[in-house]
């Protein structure tokens, strides 16, 4: 199957500077439809039908956290787009705000409309500052044209708030304590954040990218939605392909098409070793497992494809995706920084040739104690593809010890 | 007080605003000082600590002065394979410099970053705020110049 575009049918149909070509695309008729002729339960009820689930990682549903959020007790209430974009080999939602700004924003509302809130904030990361320009150009020109507003008393304002550099702060409950101008540092949950979140006030946090779906399945359909991909994985999934390939970018496929297809006939990969899915927390799928279909289903992360062909040095590979943990861990709990730390000086050891038997078993209990005992997302995730490689290579490893 | 930072912080709404105060003082003076920091912890009227731990935890704000002009090399795996290290040894050689330092006329400080989401370009840059991408000995020199 080629590419199959529904987050991205305006990148590079419209100008993302002028709000015209977005209206020609029949920008705004589904914010219009909602607020027109659909109450919130409504709009609700169609993503829960749609079976669109978050894409920055978890894949938690979509309609369920609105209704969860729509529920919850709470004068004030929060729309989140998680911009924060710092999984290593992720690009795909700068690619997404450089060319079409307009339905993210058109989402942010009719999200703001199902849940009850007033309010939405776009948390961009520090490296993607430059987009921060797009964003409120598209967004001036959105509310002079007043879609933001309606005299029935709708009202929708989004603010745009920058991080300072923090691959944490991507991780939601972190993002809430940088949008309210503290550390980045992970909260204990519950509460959750659609019943306590931002400020405590119920809140929800979307990725980039499942927002840029809500619009297509509010005009479409969540039967025309639900049509497409697979059983627990509906609709289509955007990529950010990298490494070892011919043309590195950007792809959206419908869900459950063959990582084969992605990364031999699209980004023209050769003499491929193994896939790292899901960017530095994601899983290894080696070259003979290549025709893996992409769902939550197997494996799929935020989308992050990292290749690598067969001249690369997996250990190596494995000492950089740890030293990036290790310095990203926020150090509020104890598996996530000293599992890291201890795992990046035994991984160094293993490069130097100089690793001993037990380094490989102090691998094997660092890993699960992380995956068990982290706080949140970054030290649960963060052993993912050193547990794949070890299962995978064990004789690569086993190279590396000096005794035996 | 400093007045420019006063003048910051009163076009804030208040302590939420902490971390855009502090971009703010980065973006211009290059770094935010200790004598920085007291004012803006007095002007939000929060403890010294709480600007401290927060201007200490990003890695775009720096308590120490940089150059005028802050190179971020990316150094995660995409750009690991794409052989970021010949980027620095390069850079290291134009500039004069080791990564981590900032050149004696202040133009430039050197530093290597974790993903910067250009891996469809690596090996890449940032300059400021800018994104250099396929970066090659002849491509750095050149952007360099335009500096």
């Amino acid at each position: 199957m080629p590419e199959h575009k529904v987050v991205l049918q305006n990148c590079g149909i419209i100008n993302p500077n002028d709000i015209n070509t977005y209206l020609a695309e029949d920008g705004f008729k589904a914010l219009d439809k909602v607020l027109d002729e659909m109450t919130p339960q409504k709009v609700i009820e169609e993503i829960k039908k749609s079976g669109l689930r978050g894409r920055g990682g978890a894949g938690f549903p979509t309609g369920l956290k609105w209704e969860f959020a729509n529920k919850a007790k709470g004068e004030l209430k929060y729309v989140i787009c998680n911009a924060d974009e710092g999984e290593v080999g992720t690009f795909k939602d700068r690619y997404i705000i450089e060319r079409d700004p307009f339905t993210l924003i058109e989402a942010m509302a009719i999200a703001g409309y199902a849940i009850g809130a007033p309010k939405g904030y776009i948390y961009l990361r520090a490296e993607y500052h430059k987009l921060r320009g797009i964003l409120l150009n598209a967004l001036s020109q959105i509310k002079e044209r007043g879609y933001l507003s309606r005299s029935g008393g709708f009202n929708f304002e989004v603010e745009i708030r920058e991080g300072a550099g923090a691959y944490v702060c991507g991780e939601e409950t972190a993002l809430m304590e940088s949008i309210e101008g503290k550390r980045g540092d992970a909260r204990y949950r519950p509460p959750f954040p659609p019943s306590e979140g931002l400020w405590k006030s119920p809140t929800i946090i979307n990725n980039v990218e499942t927002l840029m779906n809500i619009p297509r399945i509010i005009s479409k359909g969540s039967e025309w939605f639900s049509g497409l991909g697979t059983e627990k994985s509906k609709g289509t999934k955007v990529f950010s392909v990298s490494g070892d390939v011919a043309r590195p970018g950007v792809y959206e496929l419908v869900m459950g098409s063959p990582l084969r297809e992605l990364i031999e006939e699209l980004a023209l990969a050769k003499e491929i070793m193994m896939v790292q899915v899901g960017g530095a927390s994601g899983r290894i799928v080696p070259y003979e497992k290549i025709d893996t279909p992409l769902s939550f289903e197997t494996v799929l992360g935020a989308g992050a494809i990292i290749v690598y062909n067969k001249s690369r040095d997996i250990v190596d590979l494995m000492r950089k995706t740890i030293e990036f943990f290790e310095e990203e861990s926020c150090g509020k709990c104890v598996p996530c920084r000293e599992g890291n730390r201890m795992m990046l000086e035994i991984l160094t050891r293993l490069t130097k040739g100089q690793g001993s038997k037990i380094d490989l078993k102090h691998l094997d209990d660092l890993s699960k104690t992380m995956m068990l005992s982290s706080l949140c997302g970054l030290g649960q995730a963060a052993p993912n593809s050193v547990v794949d490689t070890l299962n995978y290579y064990r004789d690569v490893y086993e190279s590396r010890i000096k005794d035996t | 007080m400093d007045k420019s930072i006063s003048e910051i912080i009163t076009q804030h709404k208040g302590k939420e605003d902490l971390i855009s105060i502090l971009n703010e003082t980065q973006e211009r003076y290059g770094y935010v000082s200790e004598e920085q920091m007291s004012t803006i912890a007095k002007g939000l009227d929060i403890s010294m600590g709480e600007v401290v731990e927060v201007a200490t935890f990003y890695s775009f704000l720096s308590t120490e002065p940089l150059g005028k002009n802050i190179i971020r090399v990316c150094k995660s795996t995409p750009c690991y394979i794409k052989d970021y290290i010949k980027v620095i040894e390069i850079l290291e050689k134009e500039l004069g410099i080791k990564v981590g330092e900032t050149t004696p006329d202040r133009k430039f400080t050197l530093q290597l970053v974790n993903c910067i989401g250009a891996c469809d370009m690596a090996p890449a840059m940032m300059i400021n705020h800018t994104l250099y991408g396929n970066l090659n000995g002849e491509r750095i020199k050149k952007i360099l110049s335009e500096f």
